[in-house]
C-alpha cells in the first residue's frame, strides 16, 4: 500500500493549517480546535450546494402559484396568495394531462417490453453455450457507447417507412430496442451470480427450458429486474431526443416534448404562470416517487455504473 | 440439458435480437453508407457521390464550431463534475470529526440529507432542467439577475444566454448541476466498501484529510472514477448536449453559433435543412469522437488496480 509511504507524523503547531487532523491522542485540545474549523468549511461547502440543488426547485414551485405580473416584477417574492387556477390551466388548457397519459402509455410499454425481451436475451446469453453467444452479447453492448443521434436519421425514415410514425407503438418498439443494451448487459450479469442447482433441478423434474425461466429464474432475478426496471423507468419517463425525433404530432406528445412546445408557444401566449405549473406538475411525481423509493433508486441507478 | 436447447436459444432471441437489429443496428449501418450519398432524406433517389460529404464537411466553418464545442462538453463537463463529486463524497463520508466513542473514519452530520438532495436532479427529465434554467438565465426577470440585484450587484447583470462569449459555459453549467449528484451518491457507495482499516492507518502514520484523499481514496476509486468519466462524457457528446442546446439556446446553437454541438448540428441539417446525407456525415464524425474519447480515457487512465 502506498500509505506507508506518507511522512512522519506531523509536529503539533499551534494555530497552523487547517487541513491537519491529529487522530492519534495526545493533544485532544488542539485537535478538537482544527477539527472544528474544517467542520465549518467542509459544512459550508456541503450546504452551499444543497441550496444551489434546492433553490431552483423551490423557485419554480413558487413560481407555479403566482400571478404573471408578478413572476415578472419580483422572482424571488412569495406568491401574495395561492393560484391554483394556473394548474387547472395547465391541466386542461395546456393538455397537460394529454401529455401525461402518452407518456404513461409509451413508458408502461416500454417498460414492460424492455423487462420481458431484455430478460430473455440476457438469460440465453448468460446461461447458455452456442455459436455466437460472444458475439451477439458485444453486439448489444456497443449500443451503449454509439451516438444515437447518428442513428436516428436513417431511424426516421425506417419507421415513417413501416407506417409506426408519431404513433404510441411506433414510439414504444423504439424505446425497447434503445434500451436493451444496458438491460441486456446488466442482467446478464445478474443472471451469471444467480445459482445453477435451482434450474437444473427444476429441469431435471421435467420443466421445459421456457418453463424453468418463467417460474424459477425471472421470480430469482427478482432484485436485478427491480433496478434494472427504475434505471429504465426514469430513462423512459424523461426521454427528451427520441420523440423529439420520431414523434411530432403535438396530439401524441410526452410530457418532456409537450413542456418544450408549451414554453415555446407561451412565447407568444404570455401564460408564463401556466407553464411553471406544468413544469411543475411534471416535477413532482417523479421527486415524491424517489423520496419514498429512495433506496430503491439509488441502488438501480448505481448498480449498473458500480459493476 | 440439451434437449430442445436450440429451438429454446432461438425462440427466446428471435424477438429481441430482430427489435434491436431493426431499430439500432441497421440504422446505423445506413448511415455510414447514407453519409456517401447526396441523399437529401425528402425524395427517395440519391446517387453515390463518394468522400464529398467529407470534403465539404472540412471545409465547414459551423461543423468545427460544433467540434470544438463538443469536444469542451466532453472534457470540461466531466472534469468539472467529477472533481466536485469526489470532494463532496469525501467531505460526506470521510470528512467527519472523530465523535468520542465513535468509529474513526465517519461522515458529516447529516450526510444522508445531502445524498438525498443531491440526487434531486438526477430523476427530473434534462428537458424539465433546461427549461427551469432558461427561465433563471432570462437578464430582465430571471431568478439570477434579481438574485444579483437582491443583493445589490445592479452592475453586473449579464445576458447569459445572450451573450456569446458566456453562452456555452452557462449551458455546461446546467449539466454539472444535474449530474454532480449522481457520481456523490456513486462514489459514495465506492468509498463505503474501502475497509475502515486503510483510513485508521492512514491517520495512525499522521496523514491529513488531503493526503487521505489522494493516497487513499482516490486510488482505491479510480475504476469507478474512470468508468464515470467515460459515461458522462459520452451523455455530454449526446443526448444530453442536445437537450440543453436545443432546448436553451436561441437558434437553438447560438448566439452566432456560439453553443452549437455536433449532436445538434446532426439534427438541424437532417430534419429542418433537408441534407440527410450530409447530417449522417456529421453523425459519423461524432461516432469518431466518441469512441476516440472512450479509448483516450480508458487508455490513459489504466492503472494497476489495486486489491482490497
Amino acid at each position: 500500500m502506498k500509505t506507508t509511504e506518507t511522512p512522519a507524523p506531523v509536529p503539533a503547531e499551534p494555530g497552523t493549517p487547517v487541513l491537519k487532523t491529529r487522530a492519534a491522542p495526545g493533544g485532544p485540545k488542539e485537535g478538537k480546535k482544527e477539527g472544528t474549523t474544517l467542520n465549518v468549511f467542509s459544512h459550508g461547502v456541503l450546504v452551499i450546494w444543497a441550496i444551489m440543488v434546492g433553490l431552483p426547485l423551490v423557485w419554480a414551485v413558487m413560481t407555479s402559484f403566482k400571478d404573471d405580473a408578478s413572476i415578472f416584477g419580483s422572482p424571488w417574492s412569495l406568491p401574495d396568495k395561492l393560484n391554483f387556477d394556473n394548474w387547472s390551466r395547465a391541466w386542461s388548457q395546456a393538455h397537460m394531462s394529454d401529455y401525461f397519459l402518452n407518456t404513461i402509455l409509451v413508458v408502461g410499454g416500454s417498460l414492460v417490453g424492455t423487462l420481458v425481451l431484455g430478460s430473455m436475451a440476457a438469460y440465453v446469453l448468460a446461461r447458455f453455450d452456442f455459436p455466437g453467444n460472444r458475439f451477439i452479447y458485444y453486439l448489444f453492448i456497443a449500443g451503449m457507447s454509439f451516438p444515437i443521434m447518428l442513428a436516428l436519421v436513417p431511424l426516421f425514415y425506417v419507421v415513417d417507412n413501416m407506417g409506426m410514425l408519431n404513433t404510441i407503438h411506433g414510439l414504444i418498439l423504439v424505446y425497447i430496442a434503445y434500451s436493451l443494451p444496458f438491460t441486456v448487459f446488466f442482467l446478464t450479469g445478474f443472471f451469471r451470480t444467480l445459482p445453477t442447482s435451482v434450474a437444473e433441478a427444476a429441469f431435471v423434474d421435467g420443466a421445459s427450458h421456457s418453463r424453468t425461466f418463467f417460474q424459477v429464474m425471472l421470480p430469482m432475478a427478482k432484485p436485478g429486474l427491480i433496478s434494472v426496471g427504475i434505471f429504465n423507468f426514469l430513462g423512459q419517463w424523461n426521454q427528451y431526443m427520441l420523440p423529439t425525433v420520431l414523434n411530432t404530432d403535438p396530439d401524441k406528445h410526452v410530457l418532456t416534448q409537450g413542456l418544450v412546445q408549451l414554453a415555446v408557444s407561451q412565447g407568444y401566449k404570455g401564460d408564463w404562470s401556466g407553464l411553471f405549473a406544468g413544469l411543475v406538475m411534471a416535477m413532482l411525481p417523479v421527486l415524491a416517487a424517489y423520496i419514498i423509493f429512495q433506496r430503491q433508486v439509488v441502488q438501480g441507478l448505481t448498480a449498473g455504473a458500480l459493476k | 440439458m440439451q434437449h430442445g436447447k436450440y429451438r429454446f436459444i432461438v425462440g427466446f432471441l428471435a424477438v429481441p435480437l430482430g427489435l434491436y437489429a431493426l431499430f439500432v443496428i441497421w440504422p446505423f449501418i445506413q448511415s455510414i453508407y447514407y453519409s456517401f450519398t447526396d441523399w437529401t432524406g425528402l425524395s427517395p433517389e440519391f446517387k453515390m457521390v463518394g468522400f464529398d460529404n467529407y470534403s465539404r464537411m472540412l471545409d465547414d466553418d459551423i461543423f468545427w464550431k460544433s467540434l470544438q464545442h463538443s469536444v469542451m462538453f466532453a472534457l470540461l463537463v466531466p472534469l468539472v463534475t467529477l472533481s466536485l463529486a469526489l470532494f463532496f463524497s469525501f467531505m460526506i463520508n470521510v470528512g467527519g470529526r472523530r465523535r468520542r466513542g465513535g468509529p474513526a473514519i465517519t461522515g458529516v452530520r447529516g450526510s444522508g440529507f445531502y445524498k438525498i438532495v443531491y440526487f434531486f436532479p438526477q430523476v427530473l427529465s434534462i428537458a424539465i432542467v433546461a427549461l427551469l434554467f432558461q427561465f433563471a438565465y432570462n437578464p430582465d426577470s430571471g431568478a439570477i439577475n434579481s438574485l444579483l440585484r437582491g443583493i445589490g450587484l445592479d452592475s453586473v447583470q449579464p445576458l447569459w444566454l445572450g451573450d456569446p462569449d458566456i453562452a456555452l459555459w452557462c449551458v455546461m453549467a446546467v449539466l454539472v448541476w444535474s449530474t454532480v449528484g449522481f457520481f456523490v451518491v456513486l462514489f459514495s457507495a465506492g468509498m463505503a466498501s474501502i475497509p475502515a482499516e486503510l483510513y485508521e492507518a492512514a491517520l495512525l502514520d499522521g496523514a491529513n484529510r488531503a493526503t487521505t484523499f489522494f493516497k487513499v481514496t482516490l486510488p482505491l476509486l479510480w475504476d469507478t472514477v474512470q468508468s464515470g468519466w467515460v459515461y458522462m462524457g459520452i451523455l455530454a457528446l449526446g443526448a444530453e448536449s442536445f437537450a440543453v442546446v436545443q432546448i436553451m439556446t436561441t437558434g437553438p446553437g447560438g448566439p452566432d453559433y456560439s453553443t452549437t454541438v455536433m449532436v445538434l448540428y446532426v439534427y438541424q441539417k437532417a430534419f429542418r435543412d433537408g441534407q440527410a446525407a450530409y447530417a449522417t456525415t456529421i453523425g459519423v464524425a461524432l461516432l469518431v469522437v466518441t469512441l476516440a474519447f472512450a479509448a483516450v480515457v480508458m487508455r490513459l487512465g489504466r492503472r494497476e488496480r489495486l486489491e482490497y
